[in-house]
């Protein structure tokens, strides 16, 4: 079994807090970390690896730093390491990331391909679907079980519904995104850490996948980012304090039988 | 490429404070772009010196002219049709107003003709009709050779699909098989003056805003949030034209097929459609007390939410997670009960028209996000604030 797994450098949103002066962003001193998603991804792959055979390779776009990120895919049992790395690439949309992805991808062997299901900066869930898209496969989406046959080359996943889930078969190879509940994700140990330092990472650029620049990044992308502005923070609520529960609960009661929402309710039960 | 005019720049530092992305700096009084940019153009645009400036490349121009009408997806399940379909049919008719083009429904299914009047008296002029006896459930693969073959055949300017599991399963097919631009998880949508689709999304998990156009593809794609958009009343009086569309499918195509559906909740609880959501955290203590939401949650109609904690302790599934690693919700009316509102939950959950939230604990970050607040025991305020809700809406 060949599986890439697909992987972003993240901030870590926890740590990111609002300048209540400007109304900004503080990013400074943010810490990055492996998308939550794509670590299930990678612990997935890994799993895999360790039960029917085969070989874990991480791939990213990113800044040089990003190799960072490919470091603990490494050390949680990945491993090979890519690491697509270009100024070209910057400004990239969903689609001039899945592109870029495909253009490494397309050259390597594999039977499976995992992503996490998005990212938690963007949120987008696109690059999935659109990397396998690109690549001519079929992506199977928002997957929490995965059972494969390597003899008959066949996978058999558990898709999340809103009402549950569905089984769905497919012959390899496909692409799946990860969600939560799929697995755990382990914590790799100070020596898996250490050793993760000894296996390869490739660099790779515009020059080594090829095609065009103008393909990449900004010029690459059908989606621009025309405005960002920080949305109006919400605060100055109402807050109850009573010590008798039967008031507070009363209080409430009356303020949320005024919202409009709740009137509509009243009118339907009626 | 991103360069910075040195002899312009002043030194001022707005670059700095207003980049999402941390990537301008200034050194020696002059600003820099680091290698985590991201070419948003927050700083091109808010430069007092306009000192910085984005080189974007010339297109192709395509024959955009030829490309008219906007188009809504309409999502169905088991013969209904989804909420967010229908609030993207008013949604839509505003936006083919502005433009004085058609509205269009896309209807994929089998057996579902009979829907399309639901979808006219919600505003569309003409219904995409397109029915096979494969389509009974969503098939990734076939519903997206479907839809990528009719939108190249009528060519629309704009395609909005409500951003479910399968909206935003399918979306990104269709947009990587056109090759055409894609707006995730909109929560605002308006027309430009040069008449182009203005996509405004949340990021960073609603922390910031962005506004985005798709100048140079053809349709422009945004997959739309549920419960966003205002739902207009139907108007059975309306007049349609229903297309046919044949749609022939290669059972080849379907690589990856449904085998089996599991259904695990029972109708009226999905997250994502619900105007209403009551949502637990580590303060109910353990699964036993679960039911003390559950009524509050039956009272008023609501799905049934939590945070992470009460998952990670199995006291729900899953699908049950609000938050960064479960579900984006953005409910008329969301009731925290023990949750004390770590931004892992907040994330999920801030776009939420109210919010409402029961702590026992004074400094819970939830209770500085709520329009209304309850200090005190949840076991104690619940139950009485049930009591008191049955009362007023049902009299008893």
């Amino acid at each position: 079994m060949k599986i890439i797994v697909c992987v972003k450098q993240v901030p870590e949103v926890t740590e990111v807090k609002i300048d209540p002066k400007t109304n900004t962003l503080i990013r400074e001193g943010v810490p990055s970390i492996v998308n939550p998603f794509d670590e299930i991804a990678v612990e997935e792959a890994v799993r895999l690896k360790e039960k029917h055979g085969g070989e874990v390779t991480v791939i990213t776009m990113g800044p040089p730093q990003a190799r960072q990120a490919l470091l603990r895919c490494l050390a949680m049992g990945a491993d090979k390491g890519i690491l697509l790395t270009d100024r070209a690439f910057a400004g990239s949309d969903t689609w001039a990331t899945a592109y870029t992805l495909a253009q490494a991808i397309k050259k390597m062997e594999y039977d499976l391909i995992l992503c996490g299901a998005r990212a938690i900066d963007g949120d987008t869930a696109q690059v999935g679907p659109e990397l396998a898209e690109n690549l001519g496969i079929t992506p199977i989406t928002y997957v929490k079980k995965v059972e494969i046959d390597t003899e008959k080359k066949r996978i058999t996943v558990h898709r999340e519904t809103e009402e549950g889930y569905e089984v769905i078969e497919s012959r390899l190879p496909v692409l799946l995104t990860a969600i939560k509940g799929l697995n755990e994700p382990r914590i790799p140990a100070l020596r898996e850490i250490m050793l993760a330092k000894k296996k390869e990472i490739k660099e790779l650029n515009l020059a080594s996948i090829g095609g065009e620049p103008q393909s990449y990044g900004l010029s690459g992308s059908f989606t621009e980012v025309v405005r960002i502005f920080t949305p109006k923070q919400r605060g100055g609520g109402i807050i109850i304090k009573e010590e008798d529960p039967a008031v507070a609960a009363k209080k409430l009661a009356q303020l949320l039988l005024e919202e409009p929402i709740i009137k509509k309710l009243r009118e339907k039960v009626k | 490429m991103i360069r910075v005019i040195v002899d312009k720049c002043t030194g001022c530092k707005v670059c700095v404070s207003i980049c999402p992305f941390g990537a301008a700096e200034v050194v020696n009084e002059k600003a820099q772009i680091t290698a985590t940019c991201n070419l948003c153009g927050a700083c091109e645009k808010s430069c007092p010196a306009q000192a910085i400036i984005i080189e974007r490349p010339k297109r192709a121009e395509i024959n955009l002219a030829e490309y008219k009408g906007v188009w809504v997806y309409a999502e169905q399940s088991e013969g209904k049709i989804k909420n967010v379909a229908l609030e993207l049919l008013s949604e839509g008719r505003k936006l083919a107003d502005k433009l004085g083009q058609e509205l269009a429904a896309v209807l994929i299914g089998k057996n579902v003709s009979n829907l399309s009047d639901t979808l006219i008296a919600h505003g569309a002029d003409k219904v995409y009709l397109i029915e096979n006896e494969l389509l009974e459930r969503y098939n990734s693969d076939a519903y997206t050779t479907l839809l990528t073959a009719v939108i190249s055949q009528y060519k629309p300017s704009i395609v909005l699909y409500g951003a479910t599991l399968n909206g935003r399963d399918l979306a990104p097919r269709v947009a990587a098989r056109l090759r055409v631009g894609l707006t995730a998880d909109c929560t605002g949508l308006d027309i430009t003056d040069d008449g182009l689709l203005l996509q405004t999304r949340p990021a960073f998990g609603g922390n910031i805003m962005a506004q985005i156009l798709s100048r140079y593809t053809r349709p422009q794609m945004a997959t739309v949030r549920p419960n966003v958009m205002k739902r207009a009343p139907p108007d059975p009086s309306r007049k349609g034209e229903v297309i046919r569309v044949e749609a022939n499918i290669n059972p080849r195509i379907i690589r990856a097929k449904v085998v089996n559906v599991v259904r695990e909740v029972s109708e009226g609880v999905n997250l994502e459609e619900a105007d209403i959501i009551v949502s637990c955290g580590r303060g109910i203590g353990k699964p036993e007390n679960i039911p003390v939401v559950e009524a509050l949650a039956k009272t008023l109609n609501a799905a049934l939410g939590c945070s992470r904690p009460v998952v990670d302790e199995n006291w729900l599934p899953h699908m049950h997670q609000v938050g960064q690693t479960g579900k984006t919700v953005a409910p008329k009316l969301y009731i925290a009960v023990g949750i004390s509102g770590m931004i892992q939950h907040l994330v999920g959950m801030q776009t939420s028209d109210i919010i409402v939230a029961i702590n026992k604990d004074p400094d819970a970050p939830i209770l500085k996000i709520a329009n209304y607040g309850v200090v005190g025991d949840l076991f104690k305020i619940v139950p009485e604030l049930e009591k008191e809700l049955r009362k007023g809406l049902r009299g008893d």
